[in-house]
């Protein structure tokens, strides 16, 4: 049997531990997908899978037990999945063009969850679409409210939701919910001054908890949707740690220049000689200190006027 | 009489309003509620017919025009004090359906003829104007043909929306005039109301206080979070709290405040010497209910409820007071066959 495992990886399959076996990764950005895609899956995984789907840790779906002949039907079929989840493609009907940059993944987000600060799903389609496809090891994660139920912090871009709460004084009623929320929920950000809540905007995350708890609708979300940016959380062998805050009250266009400047930046960075020529952008970092990653990222940025950025950053983690 | 206007005639009519009062009608805030990216209708000055928000029932009822969340009674220093100013330099037409008009009774009533009248209240009672919105159907939670709320004629005009006309019935003699002057249609218009509720009450004729006893409140203790949402909406609340504040950087010169209160809200039956009653949420949801559906009518004739609904519709815990009022009545056999 003579395969190119290298083409193959780059195809989105995998090299399996059963010898002439691989396994179809689907890419579902954001996790979300209509139904009707499901049962294109289940056929593949019936016809030429071992008739079983494993749902991954990025919120894509791995169809085991292929035999490497089979991955050009693999392919054609999966077109329908891929073109419905407008994943961009080079050539219709060939499968996935790479898979170095992984499945985008997100919490379930405002169409749905009352926590959420914004459409998580959206937002990472929007991701979705610039980034991919491309080779280079990035994991991205995004999480509606800082609960950080998508646990955004082991990736290598972590965008947690964060809205700026406004309070119209005059529909205030000195009622405790928003102060007992922050308090017992959140960053004890705010206290009463004169009957009325004050906003310590240093401690403030934007969670919400204060609009959420308010009856009255003296607090309300801003127009603008507001985002913290963590970087360079990550699991593995050496040096497994949480992504650090970069930006707090950063916007959408920013995280997305940012993250594609990343990708300029790692082109420059990467070492070659790293085995498969594959180092992830946390190490590179590591390498080059963070000043210099500072420079690539916020090339050509332009930051809201309330956007806070840490400089500089210092990672913690277990070193082996 | 009746009018038919098309919508430039209907924002001459609204820009001619203007000159005299502040007009109030529920609007959309966008991105204005509790959850992101969804929509707040709660009571705003509008210019055009545009901005009205007649396909949905209103989260916040238009109480707030007439008795707001937070109002300056007066400003002190040591020796003097001077009065807040009204809050509003003119009139008011108010835009409303015909459960809030009946609100509007029994506003009057709590800050009128319930001992001295309010000053506060009167001020901005005073020159207002309403107009009702008729109802074509019930919207969700709605109870308002069985409290008796869904007919009203205290109205100085009254709107129907349809495609894209409006029709007026209009009783104010200076009103007519302005619509007289403007290109309109004359014809015979009665108000739209429904007839029919989804939801539907029954109060027991014989509901009494010894109602209370019964354990049908127990469940809301865990059920109810005591949040206030309840009251905040309802049109017919009038229960209000004082703050006396002295200015931070000048602790001898300050202002009182008065604003809304709920019973449903911790803090509202403290007494001096740490005393506090109704602790339990199911107590207060009793209080509530009884207030709204049994005591108030002992004093006026009528209920306090209207049936509005609003409370239903914004609960987060999903209690619905209607349901709760159609408790009642096994709750009488409980507390009678307790007798």
């Amino acid at each position: 049997m003579d395969v190119n495992t290298k083409k193959l990886k780059k195809n989105a399959f995998r090299v399996t531990k059963e010898r002439g076996l691989t396994a179809s990764r689907v890419r579902v950005p954001g996790g979300n997908l209509d139904a009707r895609y499901l049962s294109l899956l289940q056929e593949i995984a019936e016809k030429y899978g071992n008739g079983t789907v494993h749902i991954t840790n990025r919120q894509g779906f791995e169809i085991p037990g292929i035999p490497f002949e089979q991955m050009p039907r693999v392919n054609e079929m999966l077109q329908p999945v891929i073109e419905g989840l407008n994943i961009n493609q080079e050539e219709p009907g060939k499968g996935y063009p790479a898979s170095g940059t992984r499945n985008i993944t997100a919490c379930i987000g405002n169409r749905v969850c009352p926590f959420a600060c914004y459409d998580t799903t959206a937002f990472a389609k929007r991701i979705e679409k610039a980034v991919f496809p491309n080779d280079l090891h990035f994991k991205i994660a995004l999480t509606g409210c800082p609960n950080d139920c998508a646990k955004v912090r082991m990736h290598d871009f972590g965008i947690i939701g964060m809205t700026e709460p406004h309070l119209d004084p005059q529909r205030c009623v000195n009622c405790q919910a928003c102060v007992k929320a922050c308090r017992q929920k959140s960053v004890q950000a705010l206290e009463t001054v004169n009957y009325r809540p004050q906003r310590n905007t240093e401690k403030c995350i934007g969670c919400g908890e204060c609009v959420i708890n308010c009856p009255t609708r003296a607090w309300t979300r801003s127009d603008k949707k507001y985002y913290r940016l963590t970087l360079f959380g990550r699991s593995g062998k050496k040096n497994p740690r949480l992504g650090e805050d970069f930006i707090k009250w950063a916007d959408e266009d920013s995280i997305v220049k940012i993250i594609l400047n990343t990708y300029d930046y790692v082109k420059k960075y990467i070492n070659l000689q790293a085995p498969g020529g594959k180092e992830h952008i946390g190490y590179i970092v590591d390498r080059t200190g963070f000043e210099e990653y500072k420079k690539w990222a916020l090339k050509d940025v332009t930051l809201p006027e309330i956007a806070e950025v840490s400089t500089p950053m210092y990672w913690k983690g277990i070193k082996y | 009489m009746g009018y038919q206007l098309n919508v430039q005639g209907f924002n001459a009519l609204l820009s001619e309003l203007s000159q005299e009062y502040l007009i109030y009608a529920p609007k959309c805030y966008p991105g204005g509620n509790t959850f992101s990216d969804t929509d707040c209708i709660r009571y705003g000055e509008i210019r055009r017919a545009e901005e009205i928000v007649f396909d949905r029932k209103s989260d916040y009822s238009f109480k707030e025009v007439l008795f707001p969340v937070s109002e300056t009674l007066f400003y002190f220093t040591e020796e003097h004090v001077k009065e807040g100013d009204c809050p509003r330099k003119k009139g008011a037409v108010i835009f409303l359906r015909s459960c809030d008009l009946h609100g509007v009774k029994n506003l009057d009533e709590m800050f009128g003829g319930n001992g001295p009248s309010d000053y506060y209240y009167q001020r901005l009672r005073e020159n207002v104007k309403f107009v009702l919105m008729g109802c074509s159907a019930a919207f969700e939670n709605c109870f308002c043909v069985d409290m008796g709320s869904n007919v009203s004629e205290d109205y100085d005009f009254s709107v129907d929306k349809k495609d894209d006309f409006y029709y007026l019935d209009c009783k104010d003699k200076e009103i007519g005039e302005i619509i007289s002057g403007l290109p309109h249609g004359e014809m015979e218009v009665c108000p739209e109301h429904v007839t029919q509720t989804k939801v539907q009450v029954r109060i027991p004729e014989n509901l009494d206080a010894s109602v209370a006893k019964s354990t049908m409140w127990d469940e809301y203790d865990n059920r109810c979070i005591a949040c206030g949402r309840c009251n905040f909406v309802c049109p017919t609340c009038t229960c209000f709290t004082m703050q006396d504040l002295f200015y931070t950087d000048n602790g001898k010169a300050g202002e009182r405040r008065r604003v809304w209160a709920s019973c449903m809200v911790d803090g509202y039956t403290d007494v001096a010497g740490g005393g506090s009653y109704r602790k339990k949420n199911g107590e207060r949801m009793r209080f509530k209910v009884l207030h709204k559906v049994l005591d108030y009518k002992q004093r006026n004739g009528h209920h306090m409820c209207v049936g509005c609904g609003r409370c239903d519709d914004i609960c987060p815990e999903y209690i619905s007071f209607s349901n709760c009022i159609n408790k009642l009545e096994k709750a009488m056999e409980e507390v009678s066959g307790n007798e």
